[in-house]
């Protein structure tokens, strides 16, 4: 072909491969991006979904002046440093990196970037553009101990444990010493599911709890498989990460609701206002970030425990993790008069008194 | 109906234009699924394609993410090539990476210069011993080792889950399932400032390159290639079945193990029990891509990589839900098999002679 | 032992073990017939995320359950056509369907993650279903259930007594003297796989709308592969495919169980009971030559091309 139409079609190719890059350039400048990386998709009615919720929650907040974007289903790992810092490269200011695992990868992208803040979801380490946030679950799990503590005639309830972590070791005391204070006698039985969404394990879980004669399911695993076998064999339990009723309208008691729209929206306003700093935040009832679902399915008696429960721990007038406290061997690990700190709770590796189940040491 | 036509020998020529004409027909399919997925097409296939390519981390991160694709992928052509079906890669990769790791761990103060060659070795001994189970189970029982390999690679994953939840967790690690970071004596040296590219890049790229003269040029090679072809000529030559599948299995096993090690030593730096997004499987399509030639693994493995970056560009640029990659690579493996037949075999046509064909 | 929790206890494992049950017998078939599938796995991904979907547009578990085997099917045809029409290699096939169908579900399941639907009715026989103890064993699951079991029971008639099973094996024995005599090879094969792959289609939609009645991506975690082995373990005989997925799909729920009672082992260790019993079975098979030898059929494997 003549030399006049090839340079045409290079330059018109060229053009064409650019061009995007141009685009996208010009209208960077104006809204503040805030970018999210989740673990999982964000219609898993749990873990992922709320927070997907508070990201829209930014949006509705501010409009215009935000613009977000979220990567879903990112494997913890290698793979997670290159989204994050392809989010970070894309224009983002602060990026919320949702998940345990995103916690060094996080690191290593902020000290590369070191004007974008980043927001560190269950982690400990910071730095500072990277702050931590976090909600204490394990309030919520007393709370459902004591609805439990009211309604289980045989005074066994059933837990499904996703990985042995402190997270989930603490959730699992503090039910029981929910349980406890109504019923001394309450027991729990754990299986670990070693995984953090995995239905049918979940459901046969349950299945196998329910056979052992639990007639109360809580679960630390994200789906909602546990409370339809609960619905099928006439059991009740709780919902975990957002309110399952739908899936389970006969068995579902409440469920702890992590609410993230308060901070995420705070944390925005003071990154695009430049007071944000690097801090660590672990929020309860009294924050905010943790709501439980309507409550159904129980006696008023017990309906009326569980609203003062919740009260009680958010005024501070209730403190769970006061002793005595025993551990599985009977040995005291909390002694009486004296409460664990928040470093003793968030590095927990003990089960406490009427667990039948054990975790690695 | 069209016929097939034995040629009688193989095609050379289309030895070579299958694969580019399994991805060309890939590429047709991937723009239809973006259309149908609501995207535009030509758009679509940029930022899958080219994007990753072009952006400023582009080449050194393909590389860092085609390093384990190929080593595994260099283990695999050579038993695949035999009719040796590792599917257990990926827990051999698993082991490899929990030998290295437990080094790393008990030894952190090591100079580097000892500390990381005996943590390539121990990666390897780790791929080999988990290798050496289906190959045993195979020679001594006759137990198939596609399954054997294959229920392996669950064991393995959970080995490392108990070994990061309880003995090797990290005591100040607040419980959380991981061990401790490496020391900077256990990690994988960069090559290149600025970038990931570290050692075990090196090291695949190294490993394509041996693979190909052991397989053309050694007798081992030559055996390999002719128990697959022609097995009963290779039992009337005497090559010792036996040899050839522990050789297959361990060698597969070997290099998937070093693809752990780098891993773990390198962009990971620690054992948790995420440590692979599937590599042992994806290298199953990288050997096939590259025609289960150690040189052809080498592209085979940056194609696969390229299309690991690429839906994840796509993700955030273009909103494409993540399971695009894999749809990309079964789609890719189909067409390969189907050009493959090309080599044998020609397409004919229904003759309209009188009489009928 | 109390008796309610005897019953439970059986009910779990027959639901445990039916989706083995059903995708092992569909591969028994193909593997008679000369075809080895290694796609079990991606082709119940792909029935179990599409009979679901039908359930969550059309409320009818029955449209569930057969688009669900439709789409097993499919699958399956473009295993056919690969390896039949295209003689591409079966082992590599099987494994491309695998990672394919694992990969097209995870697509298409996205959009449906989190949802959830009822689980498919189980009988309800008057009279019968409310017997003790037999009552909900015998006459109260759901349908597959039984119908996994007769289909073993139809298999197994099918393949020793009628002649078109005699034809099958035939082909799966020796498709060349097959050929000479006049059975349509290729034909026999494909229907043979398209079978195998609706039996998987239905294994999974007994994952993902009675087992678990949600969606999970890679929901059958391994279980394709299980009933691959399970037909090893049987020999390619029916009745033994019964016996097999039944111990696995015990095994399977026992090591979630026995997690309960507060045994002293690691939860992970008891996890990876089923598939270390998998090739522990394997291995105790497959050691007899002689006997795999006599029941394997000779031609599994190996494509077929007609001469001229």
């Amino acid at each position: 072909m003549k030399r006049r139409t090839f340079n045409k079609i290079l330059g018109a190719g060229l053009l064409a491969g650019v061009a995007p890059t141009i685009i996208r350039s010009a209208s960077a400048a104006d809204p503040f991006g805030v970018g999210f990386i989740y673990v999982g998709p964000v219609e898993d009615f749990g873990w992922t979904h709320a927070h997907d919720v508070g990201r829209k929650a930014i949006e509705a907040e501010f409009g215009d002046k935000v613009k977000t974007t979220y990567v879903e289903s990112v494997k913890e790992g290698p793979d997670s440093e290159r989204v994050i810092a392809e989010l970070a490269n894309k224009g983002n200011k602060l990026i919320f990196t949702t998940s345990f695992g995103f916690m060094n990868p996080t690191l290593k992208v902020a000290q590369r970037f070191p004007d974008v803040k980043f927001e560190h979801a269950t982690g400990y380490k910071r730095a500072d553009n990277v702050a931590t946030y976090n909600i204490r679950f394990y309030e919520g799990r007393y709370v459902q101990g004591v609805i439990a503590g009211h309604l289980s005639k045989s005074g066994i309830v059933g837990y499904i444990g996703s990985v042995p972590i402190p997270e989930v070791v603490m959730g699992m005391n503090a039910f029981i010493l929910g349980m406890r204070s109504v019923n001394p006698n309450a027991r729990m039985k754990i299986v670990w599911v070693n995984a953090w969404y995995d239905p049918g394990k979940e459901g046969d879980s349950a299945k196998a709890l329910i056979d052992q004669g639990a007639d109360v399911i809580a679960q630390h695993t994200d789906s909602g498989a546990p409370l339809q076998v609960c619905e099928q064999r006439g059991v009740v339990g709780f919902g975990q990460a957002s309110d399952m009723a739908s899936l389970a309208p006969k068995a579902q008691l409440t469920a702890s609701v992590d609410f993230w729209n308060p901070y995420y929206v705070r944390r925005t306003k003071e990154a695009m206002e430049g007071t944000w700093k690097s801090t660590d935040t672990w929020g309860g009832f009294n924050s905010g970030m943790l709501v439980m679902a309507p409550y159904a399915n129980m006696t008023p008696e017990a309906e009326a425990a569980g609203k003062a429960a919740e009260a009680d721990i958010s005024s501070g007038k209730t403190v769970i993790f006061q002793g005595p406290i025993k551990d599985q061997s009977g040995a005291e690990k909390v002694p009486a008069g004296t409460a664990l700190d928040d470093g003793a709770i968030a590095g927990m590796n003990w089960l406490a008194d009427g667990i039948d189940g054990q975790i690695p040491s | 109906m069209l016929r097939l036509e034995p040629r009688g020998a193989y095609s050379r020529w289309w030895t070579y234009a299958s694969p580019v004409l399994a991805m060309a027909l890939t590429v047709v399919t991937s723009a239809i699924i973006f259309s149908i997925l609501g995207k535009d097409p030509l758009e679509s296939l940029y930022v899958f394609l080219v994007a990753p390519l072009v952006s400023s981390s582009g080449l050194p991160e393909l590389f860092v993410k085609a390093a384990p694709l190929i080593l595994i992928g260099v283990g695999l052509s050579l038993g695949f090539r035999a009719n040796v079906w590792n599917i257990g890669a990926e827990g051999q990769y698993t082991l490899g990476a929990v030998f290295a790791g437990g080094l790393a761990l008990a030894y952190p103060d090591a100079p580097a210069l000892l500390l990381i060659p005996a943590m390539i070795v121990l990666g390897c001994v780790g791929g080999m011993v988990w290798a050496a189970i289906p190959a045993y189970l195979r020679t001594h029982w006759n137990a198939n080792e596609i399954l054997t390999s294959l229920m392996l690679t669950y064991v393995a994953q959970l080995l490392l889950i108990y070994l990061v939840t309880g003995p090797w967790r990290d005591p100040e690690g607040y419980g959380f399932p991981q061990t401790a970071l490496f020391s900077m004596n256990a990690t994988a040296p960069i090559l290149v400032d600025g970038t990931r590219v570290h050692l075990g890049v090196l090291v695949a790229l190294l490993a394509g390159i041996l693979g190909w003269v052991v397989l053309t040029r050694s007798v081992i090679g030559f055996q390999l290639r002719v128990l697959g072809q022609a097995p009963r000529a290779a039992r009337f030559a005497g090559f010792s079945q036996n040899r050839l599948i522990w050789l297959s299995l361990l060698t597969g096993g070997g290099l998937a193990g070093v693809a752990g090690m780098f891993e773990v030593a390198g962009p990971v730096g620690q054992l948790t029990p995420q440590i692979s997004p599937g590599y042992g499987f994806t290298a199953i399509i990288v050997a096939f891509l590259g025609r289960l030639h150690p040189i052809g693994v080498i592209f085979g493995g940056l194609i696969l990589a390229l299309s690991y970056l690429g839906g994840e560009t796509a993700q955030i640029d273009l909103g494409m839900p993540n399971a695009v990659t894999g749809i990309f690579q079964g789609v890719l493996l189909f067409f390969l098999l189907a050009c493959d037949v090309l080599i044998l075999y020609r397409l004919r046509l229904p003759r309209r002679a009188a009489g009928g064909a | 032992m109390d008796q309610v929790l005897v019953v439970s206890f059986i009910l779990s494992v027959m639901t445990a073990s039916t989706p083995l049950l059903l995708a092992a017998t569909g591969e028994l078939v193909t593997e008679k017939a000369g075809v080895l599938n290694l796609g079990v796995e991606g082709m119940m991904l792909v029935g179990a995320i599409v009979g679901f979907a039908a359930m969550v547009h059309t409320g009818s578990a029955t449209l569930g359950v057969l688009c669900a085997m439709l789409a097993g099917m499919a699958m399956a045809l473009i295993f056919g056509i690969l390896t039949l029409t295209f003689l591409a290699n079966q082992v590599a096939t099987g494994l491309a369907l695998t990672i394919f169908g694992t990969g097209l579900s995870a697509l298409v399941g996205s959009g449906y993650v989190g949802t959830a639907v009822p689980p498919l009715p189980k009988l309800d026989i008057p009279g019968l279903s409310g017997l003790p103890f037999l009552g909900p064993i015998l006459f109260g699951q759901d349908a597959l259930v039984y119908l996994s079991i007769a289909a073993v029971f139809a298999v197994a008639w099918f393949l020793r007594r009628s002649h078109r099973g005699l034809i099958l094996r035939a082909i799966g024995d020796s498709h060349d003297a097959a050929h000479a005599i006049g059975y349509p090879v290729i034909l026999i094969r494909y229907l043979a796989t398209l079978f195998g792959g609706a039996m998987a289609g239905l294994a999974g939609a007994y994952m993902s709308l009675a087992y678990s009645t949600s969606w999970a991506e890679n929901m059958t975690a391994g279980r394709g592969w299980i009933a691959l082995a399970l037909v090893v373990f049987a020999t390619w005989r029916p009745g033994w495919l019964l016996v097999g997925a039944y111990l696995f799909g015990g095994i399977m729920y026992l090591s979630l169980y026995v997690q309960g009672l507060g045994i002293a082992l690691p939860s992970q260790l008891v996890s990876a009971l089923p598939y270390v019993a998998t090739i522990l079975v394997l291995v105790l098979i497959s050691r007899d030559r002689t006997k795999i030898r006599l029941n394997a059929p000779a031609c599994l494997g190996r494509p077929f091309h007609a001469a001229g």
